[in-house]
């Protein structure tokens, strides 16, 4: 647990103390793991704030977060950082799947947004200590002579094959850069495997949402998983407590593809040629085989994380992988009796401020109206 | 195209990197933050599976150690109970029977049975139809960092060839003339993973599968790592490939070595990891002599 007490008056101590977080800058809040990180924070009394800034209107109901509409132009998120004294920043807006946004999108959000958000924190009065970024096992990348478990300190044998990766060992290098060039700021890359759930959209949760899960023909690939809760404990784990450096968040368990077929309760379709399955990647994606670049090379040789650095820190996964794809597997064969029946949230600008601001509004007796 | 990496020397890249100032687990807390085993899964991390190798074990390999190859096994007490343990053999064969043999007959005749991991080269990993049945019987890419992670986290038993492709390629004229043992990698990961290092003899293997000669445009062609003429292939197809002929093995197990006074870890002496390797290389070499001088008949021992 965190012993250090914020200092915030600009004290710029030699080296990353353990600082006990206040006041939270979300950036992202609008994707999901942004959107669930500020949900989860808000349950926590001793954060006092939680700011959180996208370019998109928020798409989960918070409560006394604070949203503001802004882009990644770093001036901006500046004032924010330094007007509301936020001393923790968690950078969750990492695109992960190259087929969630355009190119260029995914571009300028993971390596000029990166850099945008690191230079509203690196200002020499900034008042951030802390600052928590959610990369992607895709750093590692994925091919043919990789190692059974990437550690943390491995990095990737070969140069970035797809945009996506690329983009994300662009991203980690400016942070890792920031990290050197600020060394009173406890800096924390979560390195996250592929996830699966029941809420979350991920490549692999709309692979497995198929009929039949196609497979590369001869190939039956060691997957790893981290479920969605995990995720979002994950990111919340270094907010509340001193954990500089990398980790990876993996689940335990690394289970052969069948094997998650299996388990999911559906059947396999070995139809991918073993050769020229990246080729063939772009006409199947019209087919509905909607398979990212990125993955494609996961369909044929796996990847597996060691993920003992973050558990030595005292997080516990509540879910093994093979939990994970079970829990998967049960929204899968409950999903189309649910489906519209679930109420979407809707942002609404008007009635946000309304419930935070409006002295009519009846609050808890320990529960100030928020703002300043 | 296969990589051309058989050595396990190569270190894992360990470049510290900036922001990862946690240091490495110890080796104790490394070991009781490995992942527990989940009893409702016949498929282990590795992606080793239960049932495919009970099968196969339970059929082909039984067949071909009790019957074909009517294996003995000598010095089976040699083999470390516990802890990790790297055996180093011979190899040969172009779809070597060695490696399935020294499993089975650790199985069958140690007392504290354990299961062994097989190092393969990277190109199964991204072969069609290899890729997903190497790992369920128990192989492992030979990459320095899965290698240290079964010796050193997991305390298993891992079998490696140092010769590599080497040995595999080699044709009968050359039978038990052991190749160069690469750099001496194989030391080098077992004294950096504190494990004992046991070399094992296989005699009978060369005749099993004798090659006559390499083609190497039809190597090139098939996109395989060699492409052998053998009794029985390519005249059978790819079942000729695991046609053996019934030659009668001898499986030797000697006495381990222990690597601790090589140091470990950053320490290590470069000198002596390479004499350590002759010597290695020079008792195999040694007992294979003395196993085929001993013997009478290829086929009955």
């Amino acid at each position: 647990m965190s012993v250090g007490e914020a200092t915030g008056e600009g004290a710029v101590a030699a080296t990353a103390t353990p600082h006990r977080t206040r006041r939270v800058l979300v950036t992202g809040v609008s994707t999901y793991w942004g959107g669930r990180l500020a949900e989860a924070l808000e349950s926590h009394p001793e954060i006092d704030a939680i700011v959180g800034v996208d370019s998109d209107e928020p798409t989960r109901e918070l409560h006394r977060t604070e949203f503001v509409k802004v882009g990644n132009q770093h001036s901006l998120i500046e004032r924010i950082v330094k007007a509301a004294e936020l001393d923790t920043v968690v950078d969750a807006r990492l695109v992960v799947n190259s087929l969630m946004s355009a190119p260029r999108a995914a571009h300028e959000n993971n390596v000029i947004g990166t850099m945008n958000v690191l230079a509203a924190c690196a200002g020499p009065d900034s008042p951030v200590r802390k600052l928590v970024f959610k990369s992607s096992a895709h750093y590692y990348g994925c091919e043919q002579d990789d190692p059974a478990f990437f550690t943390e300190e491995m990095r990737r044998p070969h140069a970035p094959r797809t945009a996506l990766e690329r983009d994300i060992v662009d991203a980690e290098e400016s942070v890792s850069e920031f990290t050197d060039k600020r060394p009173d700021v406890t800096v924390t890359v979560l390195r996250c495997a592929n996830v699966l759930g029941p809420d979350v959209a991920t490549a692999f949760t709309r692979m497995f949402a198929l009929p039949l899960v196609p497979m590369v023909l001869g190939f039956d690939p060691r997957c790893q998983f981290v479920h969605e809760d995990d995720v979002v404990r994950a990111l919340e784990h270094p907010v509340l407590n001193h954990t500089p450096g990398t980790y990876n968040v993996a689940a335990d368990g690394v289970l052969a593809l069948s094997e998650v077929i299996g388990l999911l309760g559906k059947r396999p379709l070995p139809v991918l040629p073993p050769w020229g399955t990246g080729a063939l990647a772009a006409p199947l994606r019209r087919l509905g085989f909607r398979i990212p670049d990125e993955m494609v090379n996961q369909l044929r040789f796996g990847r597996g994380l060691d993920n003992r650095r973050l558990r030595a820190t005292g997080f516990r996964y509540e879910y093994t992988s093979r939990e994970a794809a079970i829990s998967l597997g049960e929204h899968l064969r409950l999903d189309p009796v649910l489906r519209g029946h679930e109420p979407a949230y809707t942002y609404e600008k008007e009635v946000e401020e309304f419930l935070r601001r409006s002295p009519h509004v009846r609050r808890p007796e320990h529960e100030e109206p928020l703002g300043f | 195209m296969a990589p051309d990496r058989t050595s396990l020397a190569g270190t894992p890249d360990t470049t510290p990197e900036a922001g990862g100032g946690v240091p490495a687990l110890p080796g104790e807390r490394a070991r009781d933050l490995l992942p527990a085993i989940e009893p409702e899964r016949t498929i282990t991390d590795w992606g080793r599976s239960e049932r495919v190798e009970g099968m196969l074990d339970r059929t082909l390999v039984d067949f071909f150690y009790r019957y074909w190859f009517r294996c003995d096994v000598e010095g089976i007490e040699n083999l470390p109970a516990e802890g990790g343990a790297l055996l180093v053999s011979n190899h040969s064969g172009a779809l070597p029977p060695d490696a399935a043999v020294i499993s089975k007959a650790i199985r069958e005749e140690h007392p504290r049975a354990r299961p062994l991991h097989i190092t393969v080269e990277h190109f199964f990993k991204g072969y069609p139809g290899f890729s997903a049945l190497i790992p369920k019987i128990g192989c492992v890419p030979a990459h320095p960092a899965n290698v240290h992670r079964l010796l050193y986290d997991e305390r298993q038993l891992v079998l490696v060839f140092p010769e590599g492709r080497k040995g595999t390629e080699k044709t009968y004229s050359e039978r038990y003339k052991l190749r160069r043992f690469g750099r001496g990698g194989f030391v080098e990961a077992a004294a950096r993973a504190e494990a004992k290092l046991s070399p094992v003899c296989v005699v009978g293997a060369e005749e099993a599968m004798p090659i006559f000669a390499q083609l190497n445009v039809l190597k090139r062609l098939t996109g395989l790592l060699y492409f052998p003429i053998t009794p029985t292939f390519p005249w059978l197809g790819p079942v000729g490939m695991f046609t053996y002929l019934p030659a009668k093995f001898r499986i030797r197990f000697l006495e381990p070595i222990d690597t601790a006074a090589l140091g470990d870890g950053e320490g290590l002496d470069t000198a002596q990891v390479q004499t350590v390797a002759h010597e290695v290389r020079a008792r195999i070499q040694e007992n294979l002599d003395e196993m085929v001088a001993a013997r009478h008949s290829v086929w009955f021992g």
